[in-house]
């Protein structure tokens, strides 16, 4: 059973990788759709950049977050010795 | 010989795979000696169904933990793709590049918000509900906050939101199996009903898990293979996603010249469109950015506060596999929704090109006329064509269509065989069937374990619980099919309300319940009837009374005002009153690591 200082100290862990993991998300959800209309005017891969953001760019971007995300939080748990 | 079932997933779902697309083969054949389109859209569909109720009834069980989790021993991988089957619903796989034909841009909103969902469920809920051992979300939201009203008021909140879902779902088997059976869509939506019933009924959650895997494996190579061959048969490319860039410049320039947002239709026919939005534009201004991003905002919310997703992740043996099932199942979701952008853009460039053989726009009506499949889909009420200005010619204003034919005709605008069509509608049938199953499961189980057991009969023993659970099923099955049988919504509305009264009234309740320590009963309480109650009043007054939107909040938006009151409600009562026991409190630390025992009991 991992001690109390432990799970303290893995608690604070897992809470700054949310806020990290949160913030990417936000990024990708909302920030860069705002500027749509914007980004359009950007040619990408012969797509306006607005378009193949919200069609492609941010699901990939999630899909690669939680990857990341997930491992960063299977190494915490490892270290902070409270893993199943 | 349950050990064995589990370690030999990958040769059982190799086999089927390879078995479903010997089935395809055997089908192409078939049409080749000329057996009618017609016979093989029911091969096609009948062939599904029939495996998937095969797999229901090998799946029966009698054991509580079975039937409420799948015995939790569900591996990532599989539970991802399960997920991903119990996710994409008919709306997903029939409407959605449809609604990217007509809506362009501003309906990209919903692939966004459908992926970036399973952020918030992976950092915010999955889990620490999967370490809270419970069976259903109520189940967490009642010994969380402790009490039977809390756990009441999370089953009606579950209820409204996976009822407005599952009506929308049997209404699209029923369309289906309409359309590939050739019965009447009032007989459709029962037999519909009776394939769902066959998944769930006698094995619960695990049934519905390995039927819901078998379904993703038709559905996703359904949505696929169409595309891939159009593409490569077309010269798009060879990986279609990637390279559909070029066509969205094209199909701007031949919107500019065939006067798309400009020419607007003189005539209207009942349930079709034309084509009046720009494919790729953003509108500008502050205004529709905001439009973008509340849309946006309540499907993600919704994405991680509906029951049906969340228990998904109840299957899983241990907390990482729950976390890792939830990644798996973003990438099995995102397989379809990056490809719907990439077909609704080939639909059109094929329906606009006057370079292509396929393209009709700008084409004599009577030519136009003439095409096969102009004439099979307008029989049916999915197309019309009409000469508004008398001019002879078929202008982009003068061509109506239903959003759902880009996914069902372009094999055939494509001119590929009819064989590819009768696959297309397994897979619809197959993304259709199993959101139904989860959502009624969901449903049943809540009022089954919540209701019945927790709050009516807490002596009640297994049997009994889980004939009641059963006959629960039924009813709810029967009343989805009562209730779409009469058609009373268009099958995308009612989905995007489901998510909205999903995150109005247990987004918070849910979330704050892992990350905040102080929330409580009497805060828990408020927020989900405040939140639920304003969020209803809300679309009450901008749907039906007539009333002006705030802020631009339509009616697919009211979970935002219905999560705001719920915010609000929940963190003002929670700090008025006492803060939560010791035991809560502990209860709380527990969920927080993931090693350990669970917070209740295996079976409880």
């Amino acid at each position: 059973m991992a001690s109390s200082q432990n799970k303290a100290t893995h608690w604070q862990r897992t809470r700054n990788l949310t806020f990290v993991t949160l913030a990417i998300w936000f990024f990708f959800s909302f920030f860069v759709h705002w500027f749509g209309a914007e980004l359009n005017t950007v040619s990408f891969m012969g797509f306006p950049l607005g378009f193949y953001m919200a069609a492609q760019g941010s699901p990939i971007a999630f899909v690669i977050l939680l990857f990341w995300s997930t491992r960063r939080q299977e190494a915490i748990d490892e270290e902070c010795g409270v893993a199943e | 010989m349950e050990k064995g079932f589990i370690n030999n997933l990958p040769r059982i779902y190799g086999l089927y795979t390879g078995g479903f697309l010997g089935f395809i083969a055997l089908m192409a054949i078939l049409e080749q000696f000329g057996v009618p389109a017609d016979v093989l859209g029911i091969l096609f569909v009948t062939f599904t169904i029939a495996i998937y109720a095969a797999i229901g009834w090998l799946s029966r069980t009698m054991q509580v933990d079975a039937y409420y989790v799948a015995g939790r021993e569900v591996p990532p991988l599989y539970n991802g793709m399960a997920t991903a089957a119990d996710w994409m619903s008919g709306a997903s796989f029939v409407a959605m590049a449809g609604g990217i034909y007509f809506g362009g841009y501003g309906y990209l909103a919903f692939i966004v918000g459908w992926t970036g969902g399973y952020v918030l469920v992976n950092s915010l809920l999955a889990p620490y509900l999967r370490k809270f051992g419970c069976y259903t979300v109520p189940d967490f939201i009642g010994t969380r906050y402790g009490g039977n009203t809390a756990r009441l008021l999370a089953v009606i909140v579950l209820v409204v939101a996976s009822f407005t879902y599952v009506t929308a779902q049997i209404n699209a088997t029923g369309t289906i199996a309409a359309r590939a059976l050739q019965i009447p869509f009032e007989v459709g939506v029962w037999f519909g009903l009776l394939g769902i019933l066959l998944c769930s009924m006698l094995g619960g959650m695990r049934a519905v898990t390995w039927t819901q895997v078998a379904q993703y494996i038709v559905l996703i190579i359904a949505y696929l293979v169409p595309v891939f061959w159009m593409s490569n048969a077309q010269d798009f490319g060879l990986i279609p996603q990637f390279s559909y860039g070029g066509a969205v410049e094209r199909i701007s320039e031949l919107e500019a010249a065939a006067g798309v947002g400009q020419l607007m239709p003189s005539e209207s026919f009942v349930g079709l469109r034309a084509l009046t939005t720009p494919h790729a534009a953003a509108s500008e201004g502050a205004f529709a950015s905001w439009q973008f991003v509340t849309l946006v905002m309540v499907l993600m919310c919704g994405t991680a506060s509906l029951p049906h997703i969340l228990m998904r992740y109840f299957t899983t043996p241990s907390v990482r596999d729950a976390r890792r099932s939830v990644v798996y199942s973003l990438f099995f979701i995102f397989l379809l929704y990056f490809t719907a952008p990439a077909l609704a853009t080939f639909t059109k460039l094929q329906i606009m090109d006057p370079n292509l053989a396929t393209g009709i726009i700008g084409k004599s009506i009577a030519d136009v006329q003439s095409l096969e499949w102009i004439q099979k889909w307008s029989n049916v009420g999915f197309l019309a064509i009409s000469d508004s200005n008398g001019n002879g010619l078929l202008e982009i204003n003068e061509f109506f269509m239903r959003g759902d034919i880009v996914v069902l005709a372009t094999p055939e605008i494509a001119g590929l065989p009819y064989v590819i069509s009768g696959l297309v509608a397994a897979g619809g049938m197959a993304a259709a069937m199993s959101t139904a199953d989860g959502l009624l499961l969901a449903i049943a189980n809540a009022l089954s374990h919540d209701l019945y057991y927790k709050i009516i009969d807490p002596e009640a023993d297994t049997r009994t619980r889980l004939i009641v659970a059963r006959i629960l099923l039924l009813i709810i099955g029967a009343g989805g099919a009562l209730v779409a049988s009469l058609q009373l919504s268009s099958i995308l509305g009612a989905v995007a309300w489901a998510f909205s009264f999903a995150c109005s009234g247990l987004f918070f309740p849910l979330v704050l319940g892992v990350w905040w320590k102080r929330a409580n009963r009497q805060g828990a309480i408020a927020g989900m009837a405040i939140g639920f109650l304003a969020g209803s009043y809300y679309l009450y007054h901008v749907r039906f009374a007539g009333g002006p939107p705030l802020l631009g909040l339509d009616h697919l938006r009211f979970g935002i005002v219905g999560m705001a009151a719920s915010l609000v409600a929940m963190v003002g009562v929670s700090l008025a009153t006492e803060e939560p026991d010791a035991e809560t409190q502990a209860m709380v630390d527990a969920i927080r690591i993931p090693g350990g025992d669970t917070v209740l009991d295996q079976t409880h």
